[in-house]
């Protein structure tokens, strides 16, 4: 593999990353508030159904990926309404629509399967894009990409440097301490559902109409999955979660050049790569496995392994809150 | 007084004609009309005899995983790996049906204990990792399922594949010793339905009769009490996915040694996330599950039928019992959207 070549792989691993770092964001923004939104993988299919399908009829990518956002919007307030307002089980909903966004989509696209359509425009920052290496493997992208990388940044602002960012965390953290400090934690968490759902739909239009464009039965079916994964494995940080999908991008990339090199290896060790990746860095992050790995490091290293490796959820994740009635 | 009680308990009458509403909308945006399709879905369902049968067949292997997964579920699990556990079942009683070779009953024997005991291990991996390694079941659930895929995938295009050459659709087709005896040429085995009938009591008696029942309750409603009363958390949740396991992995069995007479691609078609439908629209009351799995047969062998007569996607069928899940989880509960919520009033 010579330079150019590198190059044009790294370049192509973000691309392929970036929806992925997309709605890990989204749904970070939701389970931070308190809420699990289990939806994501029927969420996302639906979303790049819809933005196919509307912006072809539009002929137009921006109305295309509007819809998107309104289904993955849609999707998240579901979830949130059955949870806070209904009081059921947020799992329950989010796995059911999950299912349902499957089979809606294969039905409402059922006529829309691998034909050609609109495409978002490859789109090279001047000046940046010269810039020797770094230029083609970060300036020399799809908007996508521009959009996945500002989308972390902000995410982080949002929850680390902000008054709202605060509340969104006080809301998932300590619902009772949030709401005797006057936050309105239900509605706190709708707004974050909603905002991460219609999120989740971007990554969902950015499947479709840029990195694997049209669409077919199960278009997207699992990358939902990997991004709830990858939330956890992010420990519920949008940089950590960028970088857990850009992972993921890699083993990919990874394994598409191994198969390549090693043609006599079966396929099979390179599909099930990335859910066996999934249940090891999951029981790397959350069980007493990392501890002991820890125990072995040198004492000066402990402090900042553990905070590299350990993970633990927004303590009131998953959980719904109820208002004390003070009448 | 009395007819408020009454509104509650026809109340879910209500979301199931929303679904059936919504998706007769759906019929109509895409051109066919909605009595015409329901009557060709019933039709595709019970038109004649074969077809009945088929529902039947379709109904067996829904029900194992539907009634396992009524245990896991009482102990507080999401047993979504329930797909990967029935396709691990099919796995090991193929290898039985292509390796070994004994007179039918003691063939048949063998193939069921071995998917069984396959499945079994298969859930166990995810209960383990949870009790130890305190990752959430649906996440190895999830991974293993797939896993369970490839490795069918990998042994039809591999070590398995027939003589003829590599296809990717399925092993040759079994030896006539390793089938179980069908019913009138169709794909329907009564001694599978009998299986799952004896699987059913069996959960039934489990659940209300026996003191393992009780401490999967309590361990399902509040972890930190079962606890303090002494209810060994870590062996119920693994017993309870591994007795699950054990029952989608036999339903597996029933897949390919009834409905195929082969190892198939794709084995289970998703009966295990059905099954997870089935029991929560039965809301997890054991009586409801035979009756709403016989439904959703129904239900998705019509929506085929339908598909090669209309060139409707078959997804339609999905769509339907999906959305009656939904809508009856929503707003199944007639008590909590405040519908009958006045009685209160009247007795304070």
């Amino acid at each position: 593999m010579n330079n150019s070549e590198l190059v044009q792989t790294l370049a192509s691993i973000l691309l392929a990353s970036a929806p992925l770092m997309i709605a890990v964001c989204g749904e970070i923004i939701t389970e931070r508030s308190g809420i699990v939104n289990l939806s994501l993988d029927g969420t996302m299919l639906m979303a790049a159904m819809t933005a196919f399908v509307v912006g072809l009829k539009a002929d137009n990518i921006w109305v295309g990926l509007l819809a998107a956002m309104a289904v993955g919007a849609l999707f998240a307030f579901i979830v949130a309404f059955g949870s806070i307002r209904l009081r059921q089980s947020m799992f329950a909903i989010g796995f059911v629509l999950t299912l349902l966004g499957d089979d809606l989509s294969a039905f409402l696209g059922q006529n829309y399967t691998r034909i050609p359509g609109p495409v978002v425009k490859h789109f090279a920052i001047p000046v940046l894009k010269d810039i020797p290496i770094l230029g083609p493997i970060f300036f020399d992208q799809d908007a996508v990409v521009y959009f996945a990388f500002l989308l972390v940044g902000l995410t982080w602002l949002l929850l680390f440097r902000t008054q709202p960012g605060l509340r969104l965390r006080s809301a998932g953290e300590r619902p009772e301490a949030a709401f005797a400090r006057g936050v309105d934690v239900n509605r706190v968490r709708y707004l974050y559902a909603v905002l991460g759902g219609a999120l989740v739909g971007i990554a969902g239009a950015a499947y479709s109409l840029d990195i694997k464009i049209g669409w077919s039965d199960g278009h997207t079916r699992g990358l939902g999955w990997i991004a709830l994964a990858i939330v956890i494995f992010g420990g519920w940080s949008p940089v950590r979660g960028a970088v857990g999908a850009i992972l993921f991008g890699a083993t990919k990339a990874l394994a598409t050049f191994l198969q390549r090199t090693f043609p006599e290896v079966s396929v099979v060790a390179f599909n099930s790569l990335p859910w066996l990746l999934m249940i090891g860095v999951l029981l790397l992050v959350s069980s007493e496995v990392s501890e002991r790995l820890i125990a072995i490091a040198p004492r000066a290293a402990q402090r900042p392994l553990r905070r590299m490796l350990r993970v633990s959820p927004p303590r009131a994740l998953g959980a719904t809150f109820v208002e004390e009635r003070t009448s | 007084m009395k007819t408020r009680r009454w509104i509650t308990r026809i109340w879910p009458i209500v979301p199931i004609l929303a679904a059936l509403i919504v998706t007769s909308a759906l019929l109509v945006l895409f051109g066919a009309k909605p009595g015409e399709s329901f009557q060709a879905m019933f039709q595709g369902a019970f038109g004649d005899q074969s077809k009945t049968l088929s529902v039947l067949a379709f109904w067996v292997p829904l029900l194992f995983s539907a009634v396992g997964l009524l245990v896991t579920f009482t102990a507080g699990l999401w047993n979504i790996g329930v797909e990967g556990q029935i396709v691990m079942g099919a796995i090991a009683a193929s290898w039985v049906a292509l390796r070994l070779e004994a007179p039918a009953p003691l063939l048949i024997t063998l193939e069921i204990l071995a998917a069984m005991a396959s499945g079994a291990l298969w859930a166990g991996v995810t209960a383990v990792l949870k009790t130890r390694g305190k990752v959430h079941e649906i996440f190895t659930g999830l991974a293993l399922n797939n896993l369970a895929i490839i490795l069918t995938n990998y042994l039809i295009s591999g070590p398995w594949q027939p003589p003829e050459g590599g296809t990717f659709r399925g092993t040759q087709p079994f030896q006539d010793a390793a089938l179980l005896p069908l019913f009138a040429n169709s794909r329907f085995s009564p001694l599978s339905l009998l299986l799952a009938l004896v699987a059913f009591s069996m959960v039934l008696v489990a659940l209300r009769g026996t003191f393992w029942g009780l401490k999967l309750k309590a361990l399902g409603k509040n972890l930190r009490s079962a606890y303090l009363l002494g209810v060994s958390s870590e062996r119920e949740m693994i017993l309870a996915m591994m007795f699950c396991g054990a029952l989608a992995g036999l339903g597996g069995a029933v897949r390919v040694l009834s409905w195929f007479d082969s190892l198939r691609q794709s084995i289970s078609g998703g009966i295990g996330f059905l099954a997870l439908l089935v029991v929560m629209l039965a809301t997890y009351q054991i009586y409801w599950v035979p009756l709403i799995a016989f439904f959703f047969s129904a239900v998705l062998n019509g929506s085929i039928s339908l598909q090669l007569r209309t060139q409707l996607h078959s997804s339609l069928g999905g769509i339907l019992t999906g959305l009656m899940v939904l809508f009856i989880l929503l707003f199944g509960d007639a008590s909590k959207l405040g519908i009958g919520r006045k009685k209160e009033a009247d007795e304070q």
